[in-house]
């Protein structure tokens, strides 16, 4: 079933050097429960894409269709509540000044869920699901490593119960040993609450661990989108397979090697 | 609050700005205990005791009516502390609130509010109390009224540029994903992190207050006699200098004491929010 079509979708930004097309003319739709990767360089449009799904920014043209519905430029709670972010920096994505618990309960009370001790409840039970402990949610984030910031942002954007994560470099911040079981939380979840992933990314190998399809953007434009399978074993397009060219190559006993010099030093 | 106090004990010159402080906040609440003569406060006259120099009696002489002017300091005290908290408490909320805003919201809320600001900034911060007071009558109500007109401009700067700055933090994005009302991502999200530099800027910015009162009061635009004033007195005192410095000199020096203090506190202040400059 499709949860999330886009179509025909453009967006450009007027500068003083004229208009850019950030993003052109892209159309693809989402499965529901499916992880897809968008992957591809700095400047390709992916952050632009995303922020046109959330909300935050508006096409120029073309529409982005939600269980059927186009999404309106001002969309209501319940649309938004269905699509909710994880960001990249886990440093910055908690205000410093305010504790893991009034982070986490933003959603429930903009969109007004549960009474005050429901909706500690639902905050402990999501920091929970992420592996941190409730009590937590008193804690400032200063006092947090960046894996458990990182967790925390996950809480956030779950605490709603979404059915569409968008996720923008979740792990790129986070050292390898933090991002391999965070990666696996991400796994989890999805399988365990049928939630549905666009999981933006430049790291190739994260997408082999975690996506079902992946959709390769160039300077605005969707070159290529199919099977995570598809795409590593036989791309089509010249620029996915310099980008799969350009990927460090890690084999399994390189890989072992790596994970044995970091826990003996 | 241990440890704030720990880290502006560690530096010297923090200590001695938190001390003067204290003292000067005591011996204004307290002046009507301290103060030798409590009723030279107001217009009497004493012309036994006229234009003493200082003494066991008069610890810091006398002036030309034979008014005893420790007292009246301990009393000018008073009325600079009051006329700095009230100015601090109506410029700051204005001038938070609409750099706050200006600074998140950009666009055209920014455009129109921080040129207000800038047409106040333009004009010398002196030169705009003295217009101000032109026009309205020279009492204390006014002086303030005037101070706080010439005020709130820099904390809207102030907030300005920390808003500005934090819009573009990840928090602040997450809140607008959501869906988070202006309202609440101005207040509850940005506003917090810029409380330091407000506390910091509000400690420095009460030695300010109070030299620029002294100033329109010098000026004869302040507070009127005989209400005591530090800046008035060191203007009374001035015709009479060299022969009775008393009069100029302890004014001076209390109003120097008062500036000194609050500048060594907010600094002091600074080290323990962690504020850049």
């Amino acid at each position: 079933m499709t949860l999330l079509r886009v179509s025909d979708l453009s967006r450009t930004f007027q500068t003083a050097n004229g208009p850019v097309h950030a993003v052109r003319n892209v159309s693809f739709d989402v499965q529901r429960g499916e992880c897809l990767a968008v992957v591809g360089e700095s400047g390709s449009g992916k952050t632009t894409l995303a922020n046109m799904i959330l909300g935050i920014l508006t096409s120029s043209s073309g529409d982005i269709a939600f269980k059927g519905t186009p999404l309106p430029a001002k969309r209501t709670p319940a649309q938004r509540r269905a699509i909710q972010f994880v960001q990249q920096n886990p440093l910055s994505s908690l205000n410093p000044k305010r504790s893991v618990g009034a982070s986490v309960r933003l959603g429930l009370d903009t969109y007004g869920i549960g009474d005050r001790a429901d909706r500690t409840r639902r905050v402990e039970a999501a920091l929970e699901s992420v592996g941190l402990p409730g009590d937590m949610r008193r804690r400032a984030p200063a006092a947090l490593s960046g894996g458990q910031r990182q967790r925390v942002g996950i809480a956030r954007a779950l605490v709603c119960e979404p059915e569409l994560l968008v996720l923008d470099e979740p792990t790129s911040a986070l050292d390898v040993l933090v991002q391999a079981r965070v990666l696996r939380l991400l796994n989890d979840l999805r399988r365990d609450r049928g939630l549905t992933y666009i999981f933006i990314t430049h790291d190739l190998a994260v997408v082999r661990n975690v996506a079902d399809r992946v959709a390769v953007f160039r300077a605005g434009e969707l070159v290529e989108i199919g099977s995570t399978e598809a795409i590593f074993s036989s791309p089509d397009h010249a620029y996915t397979r310099r980008l799969i060219g350009a990927m460090p190559v890690v084999d399994d006993t390189e890989l072992d090697l790596r994970n044995r010099l970091a826990e003996g030093t | 609050m241990i440890r704030s106090l720990r880290i502006i004990s560690a530096s010297p010159l923090s200590l001695i700005g938190l001390i003067l402080v204290a003292v000067i906040v005591l011996a204004a609440i307290f002046a009507p205990l301290l103060a030798p003569f409590p009723t030279h406060n107001g217009s009497v006259v004493d012309f036994a005791f006229a234009n003493q120099a200082p003494s066991a009696r008069n610890w810091f002489g006398t002036d030309l009516v034979g008014r005893d002017i420790f007292s009246r300091i301990l009393y000018a005290y008073r009325i600079s502390l009051v006329l700095g908290v009230v100015v601090l408490a109506i410029a700051v909320p204005i001038g938070t609130l609409v750099g706050l805003f200006a600074g998140y919201m950009g666009g055209w809320t920014e455009a129109v509010l921080m040129r207000i600001v800038d047409v106040f900034l333009s004009i010398p911060p002196l030169v705009l109390a003295i217009a101000v007071l032109g026009v309205l009558e020279p009492t204390l109500t006014n002086a303030m009224i005037a101070v706080t007109v010439m005020w709130w401009p820099w904390y809207a700067r102030l907030v300005y540029a920390i808003a500005r700055s934090e819009r573009e933090e990840g928090y602040v994005l997450a809140a607008e994903v959501i869906g988070a009302p202006t309202r609440h991502i101005a207040l509850r999200e940005i506003l917090p992190n810029c409380w330091p530099a407000i506390i910091t800027k509000m400690t420095l910015d009460m030695g300010f207050v109070i030299i620029i009162a002294s100033s329109l009061s010098f000026l004869g635009l302040g507070v009127q006699p005989p209400t005591p004033d530090l800046g008035s007195m060191v203007a009374e005192g001035a015709r009479y200098l060299p022969d009775s410095w008393w009069m100029t000199v302890f004014p001076g020096l209390a109003i120097l004491a008062a500036v000194f203090g609050f500048n060594l506190l907010g600094d002091g202040l600074r080290e323990v929010l962690g504020v850049q400059e």
